[in-house]
């Protein structure tokens, strides 16, 4: 693998960690398989790209692009318990709304951000090249979300959170409202997606409607590979596995792609493939590993 | 102090499955009472529980906790003035979270969860004299996973949580009847003493009606959705079992005869 083709991994580990870290929250800790993150990541992407077209600072973007992900976040939430909506369907109907949304915030499925501004002049002001520029200020983005999570996640909100996603009966004798907490932990966990959808965007000079085709099983095999490799056994070790997960499951896909045998190679479209068996053997290995132990 | 009037609830309502759980209940509970509630299968006795932790909406009647009405309250809600204890030693804990969690979460019962830290370095002390108190040398292990701990240990520790912060009553659900007998008494010597200590009002519901008559001060049994027996001071002092056996039948509207109370 050649230095270019490891910082290419670093930069999209990076950019696609707060989209991880976002999944972490709900698959994880939440318990709430959220397929929502297909569509926000576009939306973030979306809203971003609008945003700057029409004058506001690239930062800021950001700040709108995470609002935005939150609100489509506490629709699913709304939807799962207000409603009484099965989780992974409330998900897929916000998911499949986005589509349309999306559309009607770009006025067209995609649109280019050629000669516009980024959140990374101000780094090429200071002579960094893009391929040494987008993984710094990634990587330091995705380490203040890093801190941010195992700061919130060791609150006492952050204790009813992780309550409500192991025991729903426990919490609600205690006096939580566990509706209010799964609403706003979809939220902040779009949230975080569609911040990564924005900075990806911005990164590739475009967003499109279809971007996020396959996000939620890139998002769970990254935390996947972070758990297997790192370890869960804290918050914070699961926290930093899950963006550690997100860089190697990115590297993987950077080998896979370099890989020739004799004449047949993977093209980018065999990801999703690549990444949903990656998911089946990582989620049936333990099984698997049990199986011979007995044996 | 906390009244139930004329409750009835129902199951799968206006559908072929309907079952009437309760049927026009009223139970008033004073300040300080220690109620046993015993009862045959389906009598209604959980039932009545979780309509008064608000786990079930009513079909009619009203729940007054302090004279005021709670009927729609939902059940977080009424968390800050009920407790509870579950028959199931795992529903009262979060496996996943550490002791101290657990019982940084039980100290914030019934009150708002901010963004100040979850657990403080002076509640560690304060949770590990209330653990010492339970003597199961629990003090020094708060950063261990709670899964980590056998039934009877977390159910102990629901007790505490249900209790350190002062409930104005707990309800116990069958609390010691997924233990094994050993640790099932423990359990209940804790019981007896955590609830003479505080003096707290309490409910436990029983299928153990020696258990319900050495404990508490006042009897109340169920059968068929309704309460048939309301007993307490000397009268529940001087009942023994053949008695509770035989007020049984007679509820029932059954002669009351040897060969039943044999197959009891």
């Amino acid at each position: 693998m050649t230095w270019y083709a490891f910082f290419g991994a670093l930069e999209q580990g990076f950019a696609y960690g707060l989209m991880v870290l976002g999944v972490y929250l709900t698959f994880r800790v939440l318990d709430f398989p959220d397929l929502t993150v297909d569509g926000s990541l576009p939306l973030g992407a979306a809203v971003s790209a609008v945003a700057i077209t029409a004058g506001v600072h690239p930062y800021l973007s950001l700040i709108l692009a995470l609002g935005a992900g939150f609100l489509a976040g506490m629709v699913t939430g709304i939807l799962n318990t207000k409603f009484k909506i099965l989780h992974l369907l409330a998900s897929i109907l916000t998911m499949i709304a986005l589509y349309s949304i999306n559309i009607r915030i770009m006025g067209r499925p995609n649109m280019t951000l050629l000669g516009k501004n980024t959140i990374l002049d101000p780094f090429y002001a200071m002579g960094l090249s893009p391929s040494e520029a987008a993984p710094i200020l990634f990587g330091i983005v995705s380490l203040l979300a890093v801190i941010f999570l195992i700061w919130f996640l060791h609150t006492a909100f952050g204790l009813a959170l992780l309550a409500t996603g192991d025991n729903k009966q426990m919490i609600t004798s205690q006096g939580v409202n566990t509706h209010r907490v799964i609403i706003f932990g979809v939220g902040l966990s779009n949230g975080l997606v569609a911040l990564s959808g924005a900075m990806i965007c911005q990164n590739q000079g475009a967003a499109d409607v279809n971007m996020g085709v396959g996000t939620i099983v890139a998002g769970l095999a990254s935390v996947i590979i972070g758990e297997t490799v790192f370890g869960s056994r804290s918050i914070s070790r699961a926290i930093i596995a899950a963006l550690l997960g997100s860089i190697m499951y990115r590297l993987a896909i950077a080998l896979a792609l370099g890989l020739k045998l004799g004449r047949f190679s993977f093209t980018p479209s065999d990801l999703n493939l690549i990444t949903a068996i990656l998911v089946v053997a990582a989620l049936t290995l333990p099984q698997v590993r049990a199986r011979f132990r007995l044996k | 102090m906390i009244s139930l009037a004329g409750i009835t609830k129902y199951f799968h309502r206006g559908s072929i499955n309907e079952i009437l759980a309760l049927e026009d209940v009223n139970l008033n509970v004073r300040a300080g009472d220690f109620i046993t509630i015993i009862g045959s299968n389906g009598a209604g006795k959980s039932t009545l529980l979780n309509c008064l932790a608000g786990s079930y909406p009513v079909d009619e009647g009203s729940i007054f906790i302090d004279g005021e009405n709670v009927t729609s309250w939902p059940e977080h809600k009424r968390a800050g003035e009920i407790s509870r204890v579950f028959q199931n030693p795992l529903l009262g804990t979060c496996a996943s979270l550490t002791i101290e969690q657990n019982l940084a979460l039980a100290a914030r019962r019934g009150k708002p969860h901010g963004l100040g830290l979850g657990v403080k370095k002076q509640d560690r002390e304060f949770f590990q004299e209330n653990l010492r108190h339970l003597g199961l040398m629990l003090e020094d292990r708060l950063k261990d996973k709670v899964g980590l701990l056998s039934g009877g240990q977390r159910q102990a520790l629901t007790m505490l949580m249900a209790t350190m912060v002062r409930p104005k009553v707990l309800l116990l659900d069958e609390h010691t009847a997924a233990l094994d007998p050993k640790t099932a008494h423990q359990i209940i010597d804790l019981t007896t003493r955590v609830v003479s200590e505080n003096k707290l009002t309490t409910l436990m519901v029983t299928h153990n009606m020696k258990q319900a008559l050495q404990l508490g001060d006042r009897l109340v049994m169920m059968h068929q959705s309704q309460v048939i027996l309301d007993v307490d001071g000397d009268e529940k002092a001087r009942l023994t079992i053949e008695d509770l056996i035989e007020r049984f039948y007679t509820a029932r509207g059954e002669e009351f005869s040897q060969d039943r109370m044999l197959l009891v």
